[in-house]
């Protein structure tokens, strides 16, 4: 109908597969689920291919495989030659442990199409102790073998208050590493960021002069190195259009089968998410009250159900929206609009309250005994 | 500068793929893609390092039987560049 906002319909063009929960590291940031290690079942290889053949019909076309650590697949290399041949563009997402020059070949000669690895930070005591895992020179170490196999460097820095002081330092690295491509990402605080929000999140003015060093950065190294810069939206006005709108574009499946909108979804209350090994990729997409859930305006509440900018920002994230207030269909509180934008400026006060303690709490790190205990 | 000898290739890691689902071409590239008009992606498949910018000019402008797009195709040959899908080859 004419003059009515729309809501883009579509179908999935990102899908993520989180191959497996388990990992050998640590990160406090870790944006896994926090009840992780209730969730051991990994969907086969025949289960992952299925999932695949059924996505790329749908029409999918980007395939992030991710975890946890995916290297820890023994399949990996066969998952990639499948997605490859049905045409996918394959990014392998990890944080490099382990890998080795014989495994980027055999990814290689599998058709895989591109590798991001994470650093934790610029110097070893506080990437190894960040990783929960002496990983440093090792992760180096891989990101030349990468380069050498002829893929460009695809560097992620994840940033955040333990690391934030050090933007120059992380800056100076990747270039000594011959990065083409560094992905500085603010913490969003799900998962175990959440659970170390007051450790983790910044201050404005950290904030700020760390950007204004990576901005001038960028200007100095364009056309050797791009830099993605990803802010952090708990000091923004308005939301991220979340998920590109839920249930338009990205797909999730978690290792265990479970099909989520959004990667977080799993926290989401009675949102009772399908399982892959249920239904088939186009039902889940198509008919799953879940995906359904929050297409569209009618689900919201005010102030997003009368505002003009519904259409640009879908109301913000629904897994920020409940870790914040509580209710799912809230508006996001990061908008300034929203009646409870004073929960943003509380998380930022507690975080500020840990920083000048002097006895900031300790991290807590993302294993296996931690997730059985607080899961 | 693009001069009629001028040779394009797609840059390292980008693909220009059929999409049948979309019934268009996209280009694919680490983490994103651009979903293609169909003039840009004429342009864009002539881009394969073998043929002079000029022969693209021709070659386009007898597929579509037409004079005159020169301009044209400079301009999006041009954002291509600017955007790092193609790279000017030796
Ligand atoms: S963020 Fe760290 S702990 Fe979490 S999956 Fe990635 S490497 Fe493992
Ligand atoms: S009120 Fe809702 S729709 Fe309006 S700008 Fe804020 S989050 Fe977006």
């Amino acid at each position: 109908m004419a003059g009515l906002p729309s809501y883009p319909s579509g179908s999935p063009r990102w899908l993520l597969a989180e191959l497996t929960y388990r990992c050998p590291l640590q990160c406090p940031y870790c944006s896994n689920p926090v009840d992780y290690a209730q969730h051991q079942d990994e969907l086969s290889t025949e289960a992952w291919c299925r999932v695949f053949s059924e996505a790329r019909a749908l029409g999918a076309v980007q395939l992030g495989l991710s975890g946890g650590e995916p290297l820890i697949r023994k399949d990996l290399s066969a998952l990639v030659a499948h997605a490859r041949e049905l045409g996918y563009y394959t990014n392998l997402i990890t944080s490099g442990y382990g890998l080795t020059e014989e495994r980027i070949a055999e990814l290689k000669s599998s058709g895989l199409d591109h590798i991001q690895i994470s650093i934790q930070a610029p110097e070893k005591t506080l990437n190894d102790k960040l990783a929960g895992t002496e990983s440093f020179e090792q992760k180096k170490a891989v990101a030349r073998l990468i380069k050498a196999q002829g893929y460009p460097m695809v560097l992620c820095v994840v940033i955040h208050r333990q690391n934030i002081h050090l933007m120059n330092e992380i800056l100076e690295m990747a270039t000594a590493l011959g990065a083409d491509y560094l992905e500085l990402a603010n913490t969003q605080y799900y998962g175990w960021a959440h659970l170390n929000r007051d450790q983790l999140m910044p201050t404005r003015a950290q904030f700020e002069t760390a950007e204004a060093i990576a901005q001038a950065y960028k200007e100095k190294v364009k056309g050797q190195m791009k830099i993605y810069y990803v802010v952090p939206d708990y000091y923004e006005d308005r939301p991220k259009p979340c998920m590109n709108g839920w249930g338009t574009t990205f797909l999730t499946v978690a290792p265990d089968g479970l099909a989520l909108p959004c990667h977080e979804a799993r926290i989401l209350p009675g949102l009772d998410c399908p399982n892959v090994q249920d239904f088939s990729i186009k039902e889940i997409w198509e008919e799953s009250p879940a995906f359904n859930h929050f297409r569209h305006f009618d689900w919201m509440e005010e102030p997003c159900k009368s505002c003009p900018e519904k259409i640009k920002d879908f109301g913000g994230c629904r897994c920020q929206a409940y870790l914040l207030t509580g209710n799912m269909k809230a508006t996001d509180p990061v908008c300034s609009k929203s009646p409870l934008h004073h929960t943003v400026e509380e998380a930022i006060d507690l975080a500020e309250q840990d920083r000048v303690s002097g006895e900031p709490k300790p991290l807590i790190f993302r294993n296996s005994g931690n997730s059985k205990t607080l899961g | 500068m693009i001069q009629d000898t001028t040779r394009f290739g797609l840059s390292p890691l980008y693909r220009l793929q059929w999409e049948e689902s979309q019934q268009r071409f996209v280009m694919l590239y680490p983490e994103g893609m651009v979903e293609l008009n169909g003039p840009a992606a004429e342009i864009l498949k002539l881009c394969d390092g073998t043929r002079s910018f000029i022969d693209m000019v021709n070659a386009l402008e007898t597929a579509f039987d037409t004079k005159g797009l020169r301009s044209d195709i400079e301009e999006l040959v041009q954002a291509a560049l600017d955007h790092g899908w193609i790279t000017l080859l030796p």
